[in-house]
């Protein structure tokens, strides 16, 4: 554990030294503040319209921070060789891929923690109430979700060469889940045999992200969700997460590093 | 004798990655032995094969066939590395970390109490002459503080063993004298060293005994007299170990 947080902490002073993580934050907040104050009319439609947009806004800037800076991890450290006095140590090298895992979930968490009190003080300001819990839980099941994206990118960066090859490919299997994912089991009934059983077979595989997608919950001032469905798809989240950082692990294990 | 550092039949095979075959045997069967206090030279021309036995015994590349031990434990265990000290070929690190902390760093990993890694980080940056730097990013360094860098982080664990890869590569003449002062300073604590170098003349001051491979195999090991026998230097030795024919000049 000693050592997994000592290369966790690593990552994180890593991320707040390079100055390329705070331009994306920086842009998305911006375009938040600009859409904010487009909202003139005071239309419920139109409020909701914004803050729709920049909750989308918030999902995507927070899935490219957390893919393209997972992806960088491991080839950074092959290229630049500082893997090896690191392996030289005693590191088991699960210990650095859940180490490296950590860093990047802990850092994507602050990430989140910035963008929805930012979000939540620029609703506040127009609509005057703060449904803090209800952040909390979108928050909490984006972060999850983040961590499942996470552990995936962690685990291509050990199967594809190139960093660059692996951001993309985790960018469209990301997306692919969250934008079609919840509808191949209806695409599986419309096609024929084999097709099928692969589309269902894919449908029960797939880490089903867009259960984390809470944000309707916060655009249209839904009620809480039970705490006990957060518990279970955190349960959820953690367990596909788990499964890739093993995966990972298994497939670093034998690699040669030189 | 107590061997620190052994290993047997070792055998490195690098496969080609589209056919899956052995493009390159870099060791076949090497059978080495360094023993406790020993400086010991390992010595050969250019892919001999030395920095790939270095890295089969930090564990980065999985041997072939044949095994690798550190203090009696297989190469295979983390805690093989527990006591030992490395400084690779060619040394770069963390750029965005200042010496100190990349010290700080290394020194959570081998677990030592926060005021003992303070009090060895403020030996090794000592000994290195970094003190007046410690606290500036790597990135700002020159090539020789980086290798510094590197023999301080090699160091960081106060370790029994220490498995150098040309450490003195580029280095000044200054450098150089100060890491074979290091070097000859760890022999007197009883450690034992590890080193490659092509730096013959050096390597005959400071070594007890010295291994020469050639193409993946171990051609001379033994105590730098007898391996240079009646021999001028330790170079002229090598040369002829290792199958040189001068040319004749037109
Ligand atoms: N990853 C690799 N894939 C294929 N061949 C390799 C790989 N690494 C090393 N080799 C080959 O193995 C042989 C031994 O290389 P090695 O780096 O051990 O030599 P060396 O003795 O350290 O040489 P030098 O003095 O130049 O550092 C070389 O022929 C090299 O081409
Ligand atoms: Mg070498």
């Amino acid at each position: 554990m000693r050592n997994i947080l000592a290369v966790a902490d690593i990552v994180i002073k890593e991320l707040y030294r390079r100055k390329d993580f705070y331009v994306l934050f920086i842009v998305t907040i911006l375009i938040c503040l600009v859409m904010a104050s487009v909202n003139i009319f005071n239309n419920p439609d139109i409020i909701r319209y914004v803050k729709s947009l920049c909750l989308l806004l918030i999902w995507v800037s927070s899935l490219v921070i957390a893919i393209t800076t997972t992806a960088r991890q491991i080839p950074a450290e092959r290229e630049q060789r500082t893997l090896l006095p690191l392996l030289a140590k005693p590191l088991s090298r699960s210990q650095l891929i859940v180490g490296k895992f950590l860093g990047c979930w802990i850092a994507c968490g602050l990430a989140l923690l910035c963008f929805y009190a930012f979000f939540g003080a620029l609703s506040a300001s127009r609509e005057h109430h703060w449904p803090v819990l209800s952040y909390l839980q979108a928050g909490l099941m984006h972060w999850v979700a983040l961590a499942v994206v996470i552990a995936l990118t962690l685990l291509g960066s050990l199967v594809f060469a190139a960093p660059s090859s692996n951001a993309t490919i985790c960018f469209v299997i990301v997306g692919g889940i969250l934008f079609v994912g919840r509808y191949l089991d209806v695409v599986a009934l419309s096609l024929q045999k084999p097709w099928q059983t692969i589309i269902y077979a894919v449908y029960f595989v797939i880490p089903h992200l867009e259960f984390f997608d809470m944000r309707k919950l916060i655009i249209h001032d839904w009620p809480l969700i039970q705490w006990r469905f957060i518990g279970l798809a955190s349960l959820y989240g953690v367990a596909y997460a788990a499964f890739f950082l093993a995966a990972a692990c298994l497939v670093f294990r034998r690699k040669a590093v030189n | 004798m107590n061997a620190i550092l052994k290993t047997e039949k070792l055998r490195v095979e690098f496969k080609n990655r589209e056919t899956r075959q052995a493009a390159k045997v870099a060791l076949l069967g090497l059978d080495l032995q360094v023993n406790g206090g020993e400086v010991f030279g390992f010595l050969g021309p250019n892919g001999a094969g030395k920095t790939t036995t270095i890295n089969v015994l930090l564990g980065f590349v999985q041997p072939t066939s044949g095994t690798a031990s550190l203090f009696g434990i297989n190469v295979g265990q983390p805690i093989a590395r527990q006591r030992i000290g490395y400084l690779p070929e060619m040394t770069y690190y963390y750029k965005f970390l200042t010496a100190e902390e990349l010290l700080r760093f290394y020194s959570k990993i081998f677990g030592l109490p926060g005021p003992e890694a303070e009090r060895r980080i403020d030996g090794v940056l000592k000994l290195v002459e970094l003190e007046s730097s410690r606290k500036r990013l790597i990135k700002t360094y020159s090539k020789g503080m980086q290798q510094r860098v590197g023999l301080a982080q090699a160091l960081i664990n106060n370790p029994d063993l220490l498995i150098l890869d040309e450490p003195t590569s580029g280095l000044d003449p200054l450098g150089r004298m100060k890491v074979r002062e290091i070097i000859q300073r760890l022999k007197t604590e009883g450690k034992t060293v590890f080193f490659s170098s092509h730096e013959l003349g050096e390597v005959e001051t400071i070594c007890d005994r010295v291994a020469i491979i050639h193409q993946g195999e171990l051609k001379a090991v033994g105590p730098v007299n007898e391996i240079m026998g009646r021999r001028a230097s330790l170079e002229k030795a090598f040369l002829d170990i290792v199958g040189y024919q001068p040319q004749p000049t037109p």
